[in-house]
């Protein structure tokens, strides 16, 4: 430590002024234990959901009709552990480790993204998790990139820069079934229904029903608020639906000139809370798979470790 | 045709294009496996040398195949339950690396003698390799015993994965030097692939046998449980010695004694005794080589092959 004579109201007034210039705060850098809480919160929750979005498409992999599919769901996934690694890492230079946080997680004190506790039912949920799960994902992350915390804003570029290849390989998938079978059709629409909802949902609640995003503007850690994010997200979706040739299950999406923007249903906000709140489809099965992964992995941690002190041991003696 | 919103939302960027490359047919450079199935060997001159056997090349390419296809699937089934991100993250390259192999392998069966691939309904676009992968039944698949039998503990895994790489980084070594250019070019590949594998699986199996008690423990009884099935590692079908001595292909046979030199040494750095096991047992000696099989195939490629059959003509 220098011995530079710095009171708590002059750091707040040097962190205030360099989130107001958009530049980063880095590890070493002061800052407010509410930003350190908040940052903590949402990259370890973004980790979080890398990490149980394995599971819903990994599932899968075993069945992938065919083996350039298969391929490509195995590369997908194998990213998603990666976006884990390094959003974990991030994590860890506010100062918990990694363990410490998938602790957190199975132990239900940390959330994850909740399109994740809706189950894959076909092989066509691969490519409408790609196209529109991983599309709003990328929605919600491009303005990420500019976030006020550095190790966290530098992870979102290398992360988006590979979710955008997800969407369009999920985009892709879908684009193919269209032009086999009607089965396959009748399967992508179908998947398609399913996910459109859950989808718009993980922009978060309503603007007026969000209780964090004054405080994460206002230290811009988020850039931009959540009914923000889902208009650009209806948006961008509708014509590359058009382009698919399937529907979006909302009887009130309409083009709205006045606006510029289509118009658009509302989510069941209540099948949200029970979702957010534990109580899901897949909730209790996906913390139930990694709770499991974690704890039949125990030896195997345990075993590195013991090794490699005894080769540091060996190495002295 | 609905009007086109309004592009100016300047973080919108990782969409740009989605449309447009969507309109411009052909234009699929942008996709890492390209838009549409493309033929593994497009450009590979696939003749079968005059003096070969095209039906014993076309069956010696699916036993390697088929190891490759099954143990990448094995493997697979580690995603999102390994110990730990990093073993996650390098036991899905090691299956991703064995299906690229696979896939090569048996388009390359296809390509020598099509009369070994599934007929399928006229006009389905399922390519060669896909037919083989999903319409066989297991009685057709050629793979060894090793490559099917059920996931154990990550310790199971390791030893498996150390048998199986050892062995087949042994044969592909020589494979190199194969009169069939194709398969010259795939052993070529897969030497780079199986040197990490072996390495990776060698150096978990000093970790864990000398990491804890319970390591050790769960390293001992994976390595009793699966050392009966080396053998058939390295044991000669007469379909391998057919395309041995045609200089096509590898007698596993004549790599035994190297293959062993290196699991001797990781035993013996291990500080593990060599496991006094006979080999498995076949059915009237016919083993994984000859598509006869342990109970646990068919239930393998009933998971795998479950959508594929679903949709004979579809399109993927």
């Amino acid at each position: 430590m220098t011995t530079t004579d710095v009171s708590e109201a002059g750091l707040l007034a040097q962190f205030e002024a360099t989130v107001a210039r958009n530049d980063r705060i880095e590890p070493r850098d002061w800052m407010p234990d509410g930003y350190r809480r908040t940052v903590l919160r949402q990259v370890a929750q973004h980790a979080h959901s890398e990490i149980i979005g394995m599971q819903p498409e990994g599932g899968w992999i075993t069945r992938a009709p065919s083996l350039r599919r298969k391929a490509i769901l195995l590369a997908k996934v194998q990213d998603e552990a990666g976006h884990g690694l390094y959003l974990y890492s991030a994590a860890e230079t506010l100062g918990v480790s990694r363990q410490e946080l998938t602790e957190m997680l199975v132990d239900g004190r940390q959330k994850y993204s909740s399109i994740f506790n809706y189950p894959t039912l076909s092989y066509a949920d691969v490519g409408t998790i790609g196209w529109l799960v991983d599309g709003a994902a990328i929605c919600n992350q491009v303005p990420l990139c500019r976030t006020s915390y550095g190790p966290y804003g530098r992870a979102m570029i290398r992360v988006c820069k590979e979710e955008s290849f997800h969407q369009r390989q999920g985009y892709e998938l879908l684009a193919t079934m269209m032009r086999g079978t009607d089965a396959q059709r009748a399967m992508v629409q179908e998947s398609v229904d399913r996910f459109w909802w859950p989808a718009l949902m993980m922009f978060g609640p309503p603007d007026d029903d969000s209780p964090h995003t004054e405080q994460s503007m206002a230290w811009g850690i988020k850039r931009n608020t959540n009914d923000d994010l889902r208009q650009r997200f209806v948006d961008m979706s509708v014509p590359q639906a058009e382009a698919l040739g399937v529907t979006f299950p909302d009887p009130d999406l309409r083009w709205n000139a006045e606006r510029g923007h289509y118009d658009f249903g509302q989510p069941d906000w209540t099948e949200f809370m029970q979702v957010v709140k534990g109580n899901g489809p897949c909730n209790a099965q996906r913390i139930a798979h990694r709770r499991r992964a974690h704890e039949d992995g125990a030896w195997v941690r345990d075993a590195a470790t013991a090794f490699a002190r005894r080769e540091q041991q060996e190495a002295i003696a | 045709m609905t009007p086109t919103p309004d592009p100016s939302h300047e973080a919108g960027s990782a969409y740009d294009g989605l449309l447009e490359h969507h309109e411009v047919a052909g234009d699929d450079s942008q996709w890492a496996f390209g838009t549409d199935f493309e033929d593994p060997l497009a450009g590979v001159d696939t003749t079968v040398p005059d003096d070969v056997d095209a039906a014993a090349l076309a069956t010696y390419c699916l036993m390697l195949g088929d190891d490759a296809l099954v143990m990448s699937h094995r493997l697979s089934e580690w995603t999102s339950n390994a110990p730990d991100l990093e073993e996650d993250i390098a036991l899905a390259n090691t299956a991703l690396d064995l299906l690229g192999q696979a896939r090569l392998l048996l388009a390359r069966a296809a390509a020598a003698d099509a009369s070994v691939v599934p007929a399928l309904p006229a006009g389905s676009p399922v390519p060669a390799e896909d037919a083989l992968a999903f319409f066989r039944e297991a009685g057709a698949f050629r793979n060894v015993r090793l490559a099917e039998v059920p996931n154990g503990d990550f310790a199971h895994t390791m030893v498996r994965l150390l048998l199986f790489s050892t062995a087949r980084l042994a044969v592909l070594g020589r494979l190199v030097d194969s009169r069939d250019p194709v398969l010259a070019a795939i052993a070529a590949k897969g030497v780079k692939e199986l040197t990490y594998h072996r390495d990776y699986a060698g150096r978990w199996f000093l970790t864990l046998a000398r990491g804890t008690d319970e390591s050790h423990r769960r390293l001992l009884a994976a390595l009793d449980e699966l050392w009966p099935l080396y053998p058939e590692l390295l044991a000669t079908h007469p379909v391998e010695a057919a395309v041995a001595a045609a200089g096509v292909g590898v007698d596993p046979a004549s790599v035994a004694a190297e293959v062993d030199v290196v699991l001797e040494q990781v035993l013996a750095v291990s500080g593990v005794e060599r496991p006094d096991k006979a080999a498995l047992a076949g059915v009237r000696g016919r083993t994984g080589r000859d598509g006869l099989h342990t109970e646990s195939l068919t239930r393998l490629l009933a998971e795998m092959q479950v959508v594929a059959r679903a949709h004979p003509t579809g399109l993927w």
